[in-house]
């Protein structure tokens, strides 16, 4: 086991170095640099200066030496200085990391309190007209657009009924934890509808596969109750697919959202990704977009290492 | 002895697949949807409405019969504008997912046939596709300066940009689930006795390819395609959203709803028409394919 976690690790850290080489280029190709936008700015700049200026930021040197030596100092901790925000990248990256963590936790955790009796329910009359209804459900739930469902119960909560703010995180009303939480409602909602209908699907169909086997007829013969046998002996053993879900879910935490931080203007990673590649904020976009990146493949690794724990039929060393 | 019979797992629900009606009103919804939405220039004609005229005389008006939607905000119809947005969201959904097949193909195609090393860096190259964030690598993509890519001035300049760039990039970030099936059903064909003997009778690699063993894995990729439709009408629609897809005033479903939120307090009826377009289009492709992927499996 610790010989395929070393081997993929290694083989993550080498996609990283590659994803690295591969947006720092895309980067360079992108339209503007931030002298030409300071020129733009500032009438007074001339050319002399633009090229002075260059020559201090390293922008007048071939792009290989520029990519090096940004590589020499992001492995000494250095990741530069973000341009829209004046400040180190990793000052403006770890607050809104936190931001985007607490938004996803909170709709995974409601996503996953409603998708498992759902699965629960259509999985016990497989077929009947409850499982219909739920896969219907189901159904609307993967084909709705997120940025949609979104300016929906925008449309709905926060202009018509006024109930809910339309957007932010309600630090800017006072930051009191009622004030947060009526932020959180619409954003968690439309990841919540999105989401519950993936989980449940799951749920559903390994409980069934699960039910057929022959351990749950024998604790049917043994007298156990219905729910007992559900609660205590199928679904531990359904919940395989579902914990492999949650961690490729990880990687998702901090871009997955970016659609839906957008709209409610929730200050997130997706937003700040978003956000540094339109503002040309080169250093930030490159930090951001490396973050999502790992956080997926130890996400992927996190899901392999959970399927070989839960499934003991699950060996990656023997192969 | 096991009781229960064991095909649930594979089925999806009742209502979806014993009735067996999901598919053809999906292929119907689909149907009329293109049939309404290209024949646009017609009711443009009929009507005498321009959806890119503008009205300000006529600003955010309510439904009527004279624009059953209403008006948005420099006083275009909404109704054609839908119609003309959803020439471009069809389009470049159909012709996205069909060059995302023909990568995956190729690419599976060639890893299946050959397997070994060739197999083992192409999936692994597949594997790490799979595994990039694919919304902010869009978004990367999609805001490249075309000037600074090369590309010919004429090419760079025109109108239609946006539109070639979007279905690339979808093709080219999109390839990967084809490319996986295809590779397992080449793999699982290329040993048996009717392609050994083709390729004793002389047919060359490509030959055994395309014509021996590309027929056998079809069906499950026109489900494949079927469903990946859908899905890039939303990565499209996504894409214009952010303003990074079709760009106005060219509309498109995506780009319509990026500017009614702007206007989200003052006309909340200008987001609906698109999104719900939107939501029927993936529906029914989503139907379509299911409905597909059962029949072919019968």
């Amino acid at each position: 086991m610790m010989r395929f976690i070393a081997r993929r690790t290694v083989q993550a850290l080498i996609v990283l170095a590659l994803m690295s080489v591969a947006i720092y280029g895309l980067i360079g190709l992108m339209p503007g640099d931030p002298i030409d936008e300071m020129i733009a700015n500032d009438p007074r700049l001339t050319t002399a200066d633009a090229q002075r200026l260059k020559a201090v930021y390293g922008l007048d040197r071939p792009l290989p030496e520029r990519y090096l030596a940004w590589a020499e100092h992001a492995l000494a901790g250095e990741f530069g200085y973000s341009r829209l925000y004046n400040a180190p990248v990793l000052d403006v990256i770890v607050p809104r990391l936190a931001n985007t963590v607490g938004l996803m936790t909170t709709s995974l955790a409601l996503a996953l309190i409603v998708a498992l009796p759902l699965g629960v329910l259509a999985a016990r009359r497989a077929n009947g007209w409850l499982d219909g209804a739920i896969n219907l459900g189901c159904f609307a739930g993967i084909s709705v657009p997120t940025f949609w469902l979104g300016l929906m119960l925008m449309v709905v909560f926060a202009v018509r009924l006024r109930w809910l703010p339309a957007g932010g995180t309600g630090v800017a009303e006072g930051g009191t934890v009622i004030e947060r939480a009526r932020h959180l409602i619409l954003p968690v909602a439309t990841l919540a509808v999105v989401t519950v209908p993936v989980y449940t699907r799951h749920v559903r169909a390994a409980l069934i596969e699960i039910l057929g086997l022959d351990f749950v007829q024998t604790a049917r013969a043994k007298g156990a109750s219905e729910a007992r046998v559900i609660w205590r002996h199928a679904l531990p053993n359904a919940l395989m697919p579902v914990v492999t879900l949650l961690a490729l879910e990880l990687g998702g935490l901090f871009s997955g959202a970016l659609v839906t931080e957008q709209i409610f203007a929730w200050p997130g990673m997706g937003k700040l990704i978003f956000d540094a590649i339109m503002g040309n904020d080169y250093n930030l976009a490159l930090m951001a977009l490396l973050f999502a990146t790992a956080a997926t493949l130890v996400g992927n690794l996190a899901a392999d290492l959970a399927y070989a724990r839960l499934d003991p039929r699950v060996r990656y060393d023997r192969r | 002895m096991t009781v229960a019979d064991p095909s649930p797992t594979l089925r999806r629900g009742p209502i979806l697949s014993a009735r067996g009606a999901a598919g053809p009103i999906g292929l119907a919804i689909l149907m009329l949807l293109a049939l309404a939405c290209f024949g646009a220039p017609l009711i443009a004609r009929w009507s005498g409405y321009d959806p890119l005229a503008v009205d300000l005389t006529n600003r955010l008006a309510g439904p009527s019969l004279a624009h059953p939607f209403g008006t948005d905000d420099i006083g275009r119809d909404v109704a054609l504008r839908v119609l003309y947005g959803g020439q471009v969201s069809l389009a470049v959904g159909i012709a996205a997912a069909l060059a995302a097949m023909v990568i995956g193909t190729v690419i599976g195609l060639v890893a299946g046939y050959n397997g070994g090393r060739i197999d083992g860096v192409l999936m692994r190259v597949t594997d790490w596709m799979i595994a990039l964030p694919l919304l902010p690598l869009l978004i990367v993509l999609s805001a490249l300066d075309p000037a600074k890519l090369g590309l010919p001035a004429d090419l760079a300049a025109s109108a239609d940009l946006s539109l070639y760039r979007i279905v690339a990039i979808i093709a080219l970030t999109g390839w990967t689930l084809v490319a996986r099936l295809v590779r397992g059903a080449a793999l699982s064909v290329r040993t048996r006795d009717y392609v050994a003997a083709a390729r004793i009778a002389g047919a060359g690699p490509l030959r055994l390819m395309v014509v021996h063993i590309l027929p056998n894995v079809a069906s499950p990729l026109l489900v494949a395609t079927t469903l990946s439709v859908g899905n890039v009408i939303l990565t499209e629609s996504v894409l214009s959203f952010l303003g990074l897809g079709i760009q106005p005033p060219t509309p498109s479903w995506g780009n319509m709803l990026s500017n009614a939120q702007d206007l989200i307090t003052t006309a909340p009826a200008l987001a609906f028409y698109p999104g719900a377009c939107i939501f029927a289009t993936v529906v029914a492709c989503n139907l379509v394919g299911d409905w597909l992927q059962r029949q072919l499996r019968d």
